[in-house]
């Protein structure tokens, strides 16, 4: 019996296609998982699938629940997505973003937020860096503080599965690594992470295991090493491509041949 | 940013309110004092052991004039909740009861029942109205490719023509002489003439409608970064969303019914208010209400009073200083249309 997130024979359908079609997939708590996969692959589509927020069929189990027919506000309690863009035309400051992350632990009647829900905020924004950004309209920061403040939500969300969609897009490379070397922490501390990534070699240093979508399939799943070959680059992305070693720690370096 | 607690806010715009609508009444051809207001009050409430003024006086401000001014309090508190709920849940900063075709929908509805002879049963009719038309809006702007604010004012432009066309020919086939006078004044908006009945009737509306909207306030907070991320953190989006927007159609029907169409309150309170309060809807619905109260009671005093002894449909004055601020809007959030 592995803890945490076992996906099988999951299936997405639109307009007659299968965007996901019958894949397994297992997210360990522990380790960071990284979806990876060419646009269109069906990455955003299976991550949205796994939370129950568009119609699937299948199983996807969480430890013991099963997150399909579990309620959706007892869902939002232990898991939390990060969407590869989020945009507002509310007048909400970042510390308002991140307490919405609160939402799914207050009752109706609550006029305010409870000493928790601030407590458990002001330790998310100081977990992404963010603390002197509190106050601040939304509107005003940029990309990547936005980026770092939804994180900052999903934290408070105190997840045990925390999902993420291309979580470093806005970044640049210091708080790249600063972000998933995050995620790796949450993760040893007792969290399943699945984040899809588009930077292969980001992708490769901090995963422990990675999944490969092609075209709505698992076209490999397993340890960088085993993922990251020659041979599927060209298959699935359709390049030619040399795996290098990192001199220090021998991770894989993905380095691509130029067309022509 | 620091922002005034809830409280604070809410208690002095409480007290706004009951100045306002204490001066309101003491506004028009008869000289009152507003110590006797709250005299005629105390009597009705049975607080004062007899009535402090005459009895021509008291009925102009008992069955005259109070009645018209909680009224319009209660028009504007349910015009702006309409607005600022619509505003979140299609997250369109343009979206307003009368821009989406639903203020027309309820005129359409309630001309055509009172045309019929059920002039009773008018609140329905709006109600029907209002929820057709916003059945049309929404399956519209479907049609145009999807939300976008201006696909949805766009299709809200063109329900509202149809349906005030339709009026115009319901009242064009059948209504005659002074009638026709009455039904357009009360098109144009306004509250003219409203009784005890009536106002205790939109007062019940806004209380049954407003008391779940304003509990729900937290998951209207969830929509500000869309549907996903509110589903994602808990809500269902799907009913709340039926549940919302047909407790405005039936709020939008009633008060229409009473007030008629009065255009840009439910557009422009909400951004009022958004201004001080900022977008959490737990603070941002009541606050908003108590504006829009507030608001209406001047306008309405302000329609009655300009150009005494004739009345200016109140409707005019609410476009005038509306379409002005909703142009603000527009250029504003240029880059979402």
């Amino acid at each position: 019996m592995s803890a945490g997130l076992v996906v099988s024979g999951l299936s997405v359908q639109l307009g007659g296609r299968a965007i996901v079609d019958a894949i397994e997939v297992a997210a360990p708590t522990g380790s960071v998982t990284g979806l990876i996969g060419p646009n269109g692959a069906g990455k955003s589509t299976l991550m949205r699938a796994i939370l129950g927020l568009v119609a699937a069929t299948g199983s996807v189990r969480f430890d013991e629940a099963d997150l399909l027919t579990l309620p959706r506000r007892m869902r939002a309690q232990f898991t939390a997505f990060v969407e590869q863009s989020s945009d507002t035309d509310a007048r909400l400051t970042a510390r308002e973003v991140v307490l919405l992350g609160r939402i799914p632990f207050q009752s109706i009647w609550d006029a305010t937020p409870s000493a928790e829900d601030l407590a458990q905020a002001e330790a998310a924004m100081a977990a992404v860096d963010m603390t002197a950004f509190a106050g601040r309209l939304y509107q005003t920061l940029s990309g990547g503080e936005q980026q770092r403040i939804q994180i900052a939500r999903a934290l408070a969300q105190q997840p045990r599965l925390l999902l993420l969609d291309e979580p470093t897009s806005h970044l640049d490379v210091h708080a790249q690594l600063a972000m998933l070397d995050l995620l790796r922490r949450r993760a040893r501390a007792g969290a399943a992470v699945l984040v899809a990534l588009h930077d292969l070699n980001l992708a490769a240093s901090f995963c422990d295991s990675l999944v490969l979508l092609h075209a709505g399939q698992v076209a490999a799943a397993g340890p960088p090493d085993a993922v990251l070959t020659p041979a599927l680059f060209r298959q699935v992305y359709g390049v030619e491509a040399t795996i290098l070693r990192h001199p220090g720690d021998g991770r894989p370096l993905i380095a691509y041949d130029l067309p022509g | 940013m620091n922002r005034p607690t809830l409280a604070t806010l809410v208690l002095s715009l409480l007290a706004l309110l009951l100045v306002s609508m204490v001066l309101a009444v003491t506004f028009g051809p008869a000289d009152i004092a507003p110590l006797e207001v709250w005299q005629v009050i105390g009597w009705h409430l049975g607080l004062l052991p007899e009535s402090p003024v005459g009895r021509l006086r008291d009925a102009i401000i008992w069955e005259l004039r109070l009645p018209r001014v909680l009224a319009a309090a209660v028009v504007g508190a349910g015009l702006a909740l309409c607005g600022a709920v619509m505003q979140a849940l299609t997250r369109n900063p343009l979206a307003d009861p009368y821009l989406l075709g639903l203020s027309s929908g309820a005129s359409l509805g309630a001309v055509g029942f009172l045309l019929a002879g059920a002039s009773l049963l008018m609140p329905l009719g709006a109600f029907l109205g209002a929820g057709a038309a916003m059945a049309l809006t929404l399956l519209i702007t479907q049609l145009l490719g999807g939300a976008t604010p201006s696909r949805a004012i766009l299709a809200g432009i063109s329900v509202s023509a149809l349906a005030a066309a339709a009026t115009s020919f319901l009242i064009f086939w059948s209504a005659t002489g002074d009638s026709y006078r009455e039904i357009l004044s009360w098109l144009m908006g306004s509250l003219s003439g409203v009784v005890w009945p009536e106002a205790l009737l939109v007062l019940a509306a806004l209380l049954l409608a407003g008391l779940p909207v304003l509990l729900s306030g937290r998951s209207l907070d969830a929509f500000a970064f869309g549907d996903t991320a509110a589903a994602a953190l808990g809500v269902d989006v799907t009913r709340l969303r039926w549940w919302l927007l047909g407790g405005t159609a039936l709020l939008t029907g009633v008060l229409v019914s009473i007030g008629g169409a009065i255009g840009f309150v439910g557009l422009i309170v909400p951004h009022m208010a958004r201004l001080a309060t900022g977008s959490r809807h737990r603070t941002l619905l009541p606050v908003a209400m108590l504006l829009g109260a507030s608001f209406m009671v001047w306008t309405d005093t302000a329609a009655r009073s300009l150009f005494e002894p004739r009345e200016l449909p109140v409707g005019i004055i609410t476009a005038l200083l509306g379409a002005p601020i909703f142009l603000l809007v527009l250029l504003r959030y240029r880059r979402v249309t």
